[in-house]
């Protein structure tokens, strides 16, 4: 037993940092299509009796590698986005065993505000966050002020997150901290997008990033 | 009228590939269909046969093969661009290669540049250097790039290259004021996005009045309709329906990342990027038949280090020769792309970036190539130095690919090598001086030196463009303009 699950620990591991969801996914070489993936192999392990501590810790340490591996150079954004979907796709199969022992994961809101389509930069950073284990409640493009704040308040969420890339689409992070502070959310802003600079994050009270990883490297701060 | 060069089009697929590309797009058109977020497009596809289904956000629209087979019928070979002086007209032909150039994007930053001295450590010796500084853009930038782009020969059309950022422009101005300084300081053809749908008929009317009784529209439009993958976007889909009633040219540009929004496989991303044109194609001519309408391809690739765009990878060029040759299969005019750097700076990295685009999009024979001057860090920064070397090498590029003319030369030449034969310093100087005076030949490269001296002698010349003046608008035009529509005093 103990082997077995050794065995599948292992291959979790492996598998997150090969960015396979589940078996009809092909590897960073096109390979491996038709072998288990992190999802399959999450299930498994949970009904062998592995404890859900420990997949999150086996997630946590290729998610690590992979982040090394990015910083190396063998790694690209993709290689990242792929990885950080397999890491969701298990964190799926945790999430009800999870609640049922009372653990629960930090809740993130994300959107791209009012009026502004671009969404590839909020994608990254909305997997990313997911792949280091936040629930990530992305509400998409063109998210007026009060569907944010009114889900925030409804999730109890502590973290925002907001996307910006025109300079006139911009000016709605501001209206959306003002709303949040109004109705007495203190959560934590982050804000970025190509249009956003670090005295625009100031001057209306959120956090400046300038991409996932500062996005990452904000939320750890926490 | 601004004729153009006329290549021998380079192309990389045979007429039955353009054929399954032409069939995937159309397959890819009825399954998955288009996404639309704007419902006045569903209710054009509902009336003419299409498969429409209602999600919470947006309906599914599954468009007919024969829809759009029949749609692209109607657009127009032959459009038809105005402008201020009847010699800038342009007459784009889609199944004809001649190649334009023109500017485009509309870039937050300005890049200038300042003149430092500095003083060598070592020697003593004190030398001049560029420096660069970054700025937002205002309107007063766009006015002078239009003036600009009104000198350099090169400049065949004039998209506005700059956003406007300045504090007094709004969502409600800033149309009438984009345009107005475009046309206000050149006579070349001036196209746009829109910013706000209901300043459409301000700027049409004002357009109309600056051109007079002129036959063709001085100025068109671009609409980005889709966002890759597959999605009509609300507003700018409207913008294309309104567009289209009025008859007015349209670009409908779309612009899949492979990579990210599309395949990165040239076969995936043509299918894709054709598909998501035709769309938009489909819809202007529903609208209103015969909508003339340019092929805008703007596909690329994107950087694998951050997923933004990388126009100087070598799929972004290839995926674009794609995307001309497409166009000439439907005998569509080709907005196509070419010239970006994606350097922040001047420099190595930007020339090669301009110089493998600039050729081959010019040998594919796309008739309509925007973006082509002043561009850098993608298409965020507009340089007014980078625009002017832009133009010196898209004028050799001009040059080197200009029709042979080997009939008549011939018999001239056998001439001119037999007279030559009997002199006694057998020199040909004596013959090339025609094409000199005519200005067939570029006497020598006119920025000669290393990088830093190039740019110094570059914004010398920048200098010198922007204070010698251009033909505004006549005083009497602009004093109607200025009483009937919010265009900013300080432009006048
Ligand atoms: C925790 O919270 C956080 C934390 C970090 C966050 C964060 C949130 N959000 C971002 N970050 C940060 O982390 C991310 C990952 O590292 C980073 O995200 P980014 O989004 O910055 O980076 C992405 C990974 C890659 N970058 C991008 O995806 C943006 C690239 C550029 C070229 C761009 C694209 C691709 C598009 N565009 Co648009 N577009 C441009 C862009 C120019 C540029 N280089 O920025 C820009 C932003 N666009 C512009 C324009 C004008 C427009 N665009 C439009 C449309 C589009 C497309 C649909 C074609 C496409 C979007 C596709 C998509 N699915 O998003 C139109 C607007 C539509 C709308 N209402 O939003 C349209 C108006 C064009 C038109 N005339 O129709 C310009 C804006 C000028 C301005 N006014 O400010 C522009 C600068 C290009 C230009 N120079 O012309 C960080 O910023």
């Amino acid at each position: 037993m103990v082997k077995i699950s050794n065995e599948l620990i292992e291959q979790i591991n492996e598998n997150v940092i090969k960015g396979r969801r589940h078996k009809e996914d092909e590897d960073f070489e096109g390979g491996s299509v038709g072998e288990p993936g992190v999802e399959e192999l999450v299930e498994e392990a949970l009904k062998g009796g592995v404890k859900p501590k420990e997949i999150i810790g086996c997630i946590n340490e290729a998610m690590e590698v992979v982040g090394k591996k990015y910083e190396t150079g063998e790694f690209f954004i993709p290689d990242m986005m792929a990885s950080a979907e397999a890491v969701s796709a298990g964190m799926d199969v945790l999430e009800p065993y999870l609640s049922s022992t009372g653990e629960s994961m930090d809740k993130f809101v994300i959107a791209t505000v009012e009026g502004d389509l671009h969404d590839i930069g909020k994608n990254i950073v909305a997997l990313l966050l997911k792949g280091a284990g936040f629930n990530v409640i992305d509400l998409g493009t063109n998210v007026p002020a009060d569907k944010i704040v009114e889900t925030v308040r409804a999730e109890d969420a502590k973290l925002v997150g907001l996307s910006a890339l025109l300079t006139t689409t911009m000016r709605r992070m501001g209206e959306v901290v003002e709303k949040l502070r109004a109705e007495g959310i203190d959560a934590k802003v982050l804000v970025g997008g190509a249009a956003v600079s670090v005295s625009y994050a100031a001057e209306i009270g959120a956090i400046y990033c300038k991409d996932a990883f500062g996005a990452l490297e904000a939320v750890k701060n926490d | 009228m601004r004729e153009g060069i006329l290549v021998k089009p380079y192309e990389r697929l045979e007429q039955e590939q353009l054929e399954r590309i032409h069939e995937a797009s159309l397959s890819i058109l009825r399954d998955p269909g288009i996404l639309s977020y704007n419902k006045e497009a569903v209710e054009i596809f509902d009336d003419n046969g299409a498969e429409i289904s209602a999600h919470t956000e947006y309906w599914r629209i599954s468009i007919p093969e024969g829809l759009v087979e029949e749609s692209v019928k109607h657009a127009p070979s032959v459009v038809q661009l105005g402008a201020r002086e009847r010699e800038n007209r342009l007459i784009l032909d889609g199944r004809e290669p001649r190649v334009r150039f023109g500017t485009g994007s509309e870039a937050n930053i300005i890049l200038d540049i300042a003149v430092e001295d500095f003083v060598s450590e070592e020697t003593g010796i004190k030398r001049s250097f560029p420096v660069f500084q970054r700025r937002r853009g205002t309107i007063q930038d766009l006015c002078q790039a239009a003036h600009l782009c009104e000198h350099l020969p090169n400049v065949d059309f004039f998209i506005r290259t700059v956003n406007i950022q300045d504090e007094d422009i709004t969502e409600g101005n800033k149309d009438v004021n984009k345009f107005f300084a475009s046309l206000n300081n050149t006579k070349k053809h001036v196209m746009a996005g829109l910013t706000n749908v209901e300043k459409l008929d301000d700027v049409i009317r004002m357009a109309e009045i600056i051109s007079g009784d002129n036959n063709e529209p001085v100025i068109s439009f671009i609409t980005c309709v889709t966002k890759s993958p597959l999605q009509f976007v609300e507003d700018t889909t409207q913008n294309l329906i309104e567009i289209a009633k009025r008859g007015y040219p349209v670009s409908i540009s779309a612009s899949p990342q492979g990579g990210s929004t599309a395949p990165l496989q040239e076969a995936g991303m043509l299918a894709q990027l054709n598909a998501e044109i035709l769309a938009g194609i489909t819809l202007a001519q529903l609208v209103r038949k015969k909508t003339p309408v340019l092929y805008g391809s703007v596909p690329l690739r994107v950087r694998m280090d951050n997923l933004d765009n990388m126009y100087g990878a070598p799929e972004t060029n290839r995926y674009n020769i794609d995307g001309v040759q497409m166009a000439r299969f439907y005998g569509i005019p080709c907005y196509s792309t070419a010239g970006i750097g994606d350097s922040r700076f001047p420099g190595i990295e930007a020339s090669v970036n301009k110089l493998l685009s600039h050729l081959f999009i010019a040998l594919s024979g796309a008739q309509y190539i925007h973006y082509a001057f002043g561009l850098l860090e993608g298409t965020n920064t507009f340089s007014f130095e980078q625009a002017i070397l832009d133009d010196v090498h898209i004028g050799m590029i001009k040059s080197m690919l200009k029709e042979q003319r080997i009939e008549e030369e011939l018999q001239d030449s056998l001439t001119m090598i037999r007279e030559v034969m009997n002199t006694s310093h057998k020199m040909f100087t004596r013959y090339a001086r025609r094409y000199l005076h005519a200005g067939d030949v570029i006497p020598f490269y006119p920025f000669e030196g290393d990088a830093n001296e190039t740019l110094l002698k570059v914004k010398a010349r920048n200098e010198e463009l922007l204070s010698s003046p251009v033909d505004e608008i006549p005083e009497e035009i602009k004093k109607r303009i200025f009483q009937e529509f919010d265009v900013l005093e300080r432009i006048k």
